[in-house]
């Protein structure tokens, strides 16, 4: 992957600034006819959700309050790894983002909701709703690129350290709710100068992280084991389960919407002035979707609908699915890639790029069976030499 | 309302520690540690989806019956969650009922009987052209439904001191509040009730008025406007000739209660007359306005193309923002009376004092006078 705009064929060069305006007044009518539609039934559907979700989780804890006989710990560990995924997916994440604000009820608002997660609602809202969907992967300005902490296009210069970063995903999959926490935060970035950790507003936000992750643990692995009583410890590993189960699950839904092959990032320069379309067809080209049931829809929060929530980000999620066929279509009319494919291929395809870029760029694709022990050798000489032998190394392969 | 009551005035010496303190602190150590269990929800989040109207819950109402008055109004009885504190006839609730998935708020006058046994209250909603609320709760809501309620109030209610002789003046639905009056007051003895509507069969409790005429309880004169016309303060001095020694409650249009006013004030006796108004002042929806800021104090004028929020900055308020293109809702405040125009869409969202509804200011415009809490 390289930015859209230095690749040798720009896929959005056959469009004229008239028809980019023209699919922006296309999406803008399939928006407003939406919103114009919302109503009870769709006001029936979250309620359903929350319900559904609140009551599964209940039961799930009742199970595990007798977690050291096998079935309960099976039955509830299940139970509550669903209720988790439920709750931040379908039901947090779209609620945080305004798509149930049309139904004034202060209790399903994203103003007030709270989240089972341990990034305060307050702090991720700024992160995802604000910096993420409105810079969707403009390299620089959208950390949600590799979260800052992995290399994410060819165009960042390669260093020996990212030969490590499938094992940071693959931690960062297990622990994502710490992971997007500190990432709200901006942790390493305020934690870098004294001046930064001294800034009032971060140790105030930090203060109230500390306080979200205390009363998220205090609940998981204190308030409820105790509940259990002799069933102390297998709860709290049912819990420690569940978490784990639901952050690897929204960990890998998050990467195939935009991490797949295929995907386009963009320059910081390019966005200077974007238009009301230009800013449309960034997200069209910008996110992936992925396909399969119902449930498995229900399950990602309709993020496998990845395009049309980036390019809708506040229409409820159960709408997805119905304007997907209109969206597609406007893809189609006007020569655009529509990424869609099936759960393990987005997921393998974004783990091939995480796995791409670890290494220098054109080793992967270079390396055959045949010359596998030279290009080992070049790795190891890159890896263990300066800069200049990294360059030189390079530059040959180039 | 607070107000001290004769029979518990304001404590004047240092309460005395009372014996139900330490029941309370101990409920109160059990919610905290309920809440280590259900963080980030709260108890009441769970306990919500087996009792939505147990004690201490948010107040709330089922519906249990829609019983039709006239051609286009109905009483809906409803039950209301145990925090109901009751209420004194005349007085009014909010109610707010899901109408299209969209919670909508509004006030209706009690019209019930407080010796009803069931402990359900009643309202009485008459339906009027596009009202979206009225409409549904006399043509489409079913029993069953929860709706969330205030607690009454208003002060259109008659004194301790019951008036010797009562006149009330009542044009359409205003007659609800007044029939609150009628059923739980028979200890007024001299009762005139002049009540205007279009025809015959539009009077609401037609026939519960006409017995209570037939039984002496009341002198009743009805004006069918649509054959006999409106009545003017100097007719209604005509019908009730010892109008100046009566206490009057009057209710019903704008328009009617203005001139009663007027008429009264000419008379010298406007302490006797008492008026209770159903609709808000129309809004101006205009294109701009003046928009107030409660917190922070700040009025400022913006026209109808600029969102509040750059017209808030650019006064120096102080606001929360995001994206600025209507997604992120990290700008949202509310409204707490006014109108306002989404400039992707130019629809308009009004908002009647109390209703604080939630606006993206970032893509909102001005379209009257705005009173945001902020």
């Amino acid at each position: 992957m390289t930015a859209l705009q230095k690749k040798p064929e720009n896929p959005i060069a056959h469009l004229s600034a008239e028809d980019i305006e023209i699919i922006g007044k296309e999406l803008d009518t399939i928006r407003q006819e939406v919103r114009d539609s919302l109503g009870e039934e769709d006001a029936k559907y979250i309620r359903r959700v929350i319900d559904v979700q609140r009551k599964l989780e209940l039961g799930s804890r009742a199970a595990l309050l007798v977690s050291m006989f096998p079935p309960a710990w099976v039955v509830g560990t299940v139970g509550l790894s669903v209720a988790k995924i439920l709750e931040n997916m379908e039901i947090g994440h779209n609620i945080l983002h305004g798509q149930w604000d049309w139904m004034r009820d202060p209790k399903i608002h994203s103003t007030t909701w709270e989240w089972d997660m341990a990034s305060p609602a307050e702090q991720w809202k700024h992160s995802h709703n604000e910096l993420h969907h409105t810079y969707t992967n403009v390299i620089g300005k959208d950390n949600d690129l590799g979260y800052g902490i992995m290399r994410v296009d060819e165009d960042q210069r390669w260093h020996p350290l990212y030969l490590a970063q499938p094992l940071w995903n693959f931690l960062n999959a297990c622990f994502f709710e710490y992971g997007i926490a500190a990432y709200d935060l901006e942790l390493g970035l305020n934690l870098a100068t004294k001046k930064r950790r001294a800034n009032p507003e971060f140790r105030a936000a930090a203060r109230q992280v500390l306080k979200k992750i205390r009363n998220q643990a205090g609940k998981d692995y204190l308030a409820h084991p105790l509940l259990s009583g002799p069933s102390f410890v297998p709860t709290l590993a049912a819990n420690f389960t569940a978490n784990v189960v639901r952050n690897l699950w929204s960990h890998s839904v998050i990467m195939c919407g935009h991490f797949p092959e295929g995907v386009e990032t963009f320059e910081k320069t390019s966005i200077e002035g974007e238009t009301r379309g230009e800013w449309y067809v960034r997200q069209m080209l910008g996110s992936a979707n992925i396909s399969g049931s119902k449930a498995m829809h229900l399950m990602t929060g309709n993020l496998s609908h990845q395009v049309e929530h980036h390019l809708f980000p506040d229409i409820p999620s159960n709408r997805y699915a119905e304007i997907a066929p209109r969206v597609k279509d406007i893809f189609d009319r006007y020569g655009l890639t529509y990424h869609s494919a099936p759960l393990y291929k987005q997921v393998a395809s974004a783990w091939h790029k995480v796995i791409r870029l670890s290494l220098p760029n054109g080793w992967l694709e270079e390396t055959t069976v045949k010359n596998a022990p030279a290009q080992i050798v070049k790795l190891v000489r890159m890896t263990t030499g300066g800069k200049k032998v990294r360059r030189q190394l390079q530059a040959r392969a180039a | 309302m607070a107000l001290p009551s004769p029979t518990r005035p304001f404590p004047t010496t240092v309460p005395r520690p009372s014996p139900a303190r330490p029941r309370v602190a101990l409920r109160d150590r059990v919610l905290k540690l309920a809440e280590l269990v259900t963080t980030p929800l709260l108890p009441t989040d769970y306990l919500d989806l087996i009792d939505p109207l147990r004690s201490g819950a948010d107040l709330r109402g089922r519906i249990e019956a829609v019983i039709p008055e006239t051609r286009d109004a109905a009483t809906v009885v409803i039950r209301p969650g145990r925090g109901w504190k009751g209420h004194r006839p005349g007085q009014y609730i909010r109610i707010g009922i899901d109408v299209d998935g969209v919670r909508q708020w509004r006030a209706y006058s009690l019209t019930s009987d407080l010796t009803r046994t069931d402990g359900c209250i009643s309202v009485t909603v008459k339906a009027i052209p596009d009202g979206k609320v009225s409409n549904h709760l006399v043509h489409r809501t079913t029993p069953g439904t929860v709706i969330q309620l205030d607690q009454a109030a208003g002060e259109f209610v008659l004194p301790e001191q019951r008036p010797e002789k009562a006149l009330f003046l009542t044009a359409g639905s205003g007659i609800t509040p007044v029939m609150g009056m009628l059923r739980n007051h028979p200890e007024l003895r001299d009762v005139v009730l002049v009540h205007s509507a279009p025809t015959a069969e539009d009077v609401v409790f037609g026939t519960e008025l006409r017995a209570l005429a037939a039984a002496g309880r009341i002198r009743l004169v009805e004006q069918h406007t649509d054959t006999a016309g409106m009545l003017d303060a100097a007719a209604i001095a005509r019908l009730v000739p010892d109008l100046a020694e009566r206490s009057t409650w009057a209710c019903g249009p704008v328009g009617m209660l203005e001139a009663l006013e007027a008429h009264w004030e000419a008379a010298g006796i406007a302490d006797r007359l008492y008026t209770e108004r159903f609709r808000p002042t129309v809004l101006v929806t205009g294109e701009g306005g003046t928009v107030s800021f409660t917190k922070s104090g700040t009025t400022l004028d913006a026209d109808g193309a600029t969102p509040i929020l750059d017209a808030a900055e650019d006064a120096g308020v102080l606001m929360p923002s995001g994206c600025r293109m209507g997604i992120c809702y990290g700008c949202v405040l509310p409204l707490r009376e006014g109108a306002v125009r989404d400039l992707r869409n130019g629809e308009v969202t009004t908002a009647a004092p109390g209703d604080g509804v939630l606006i993206q200011t970032c893509v909102s415009a001005a379209a009257g006078a705005c009173d945001i809490d902020h």
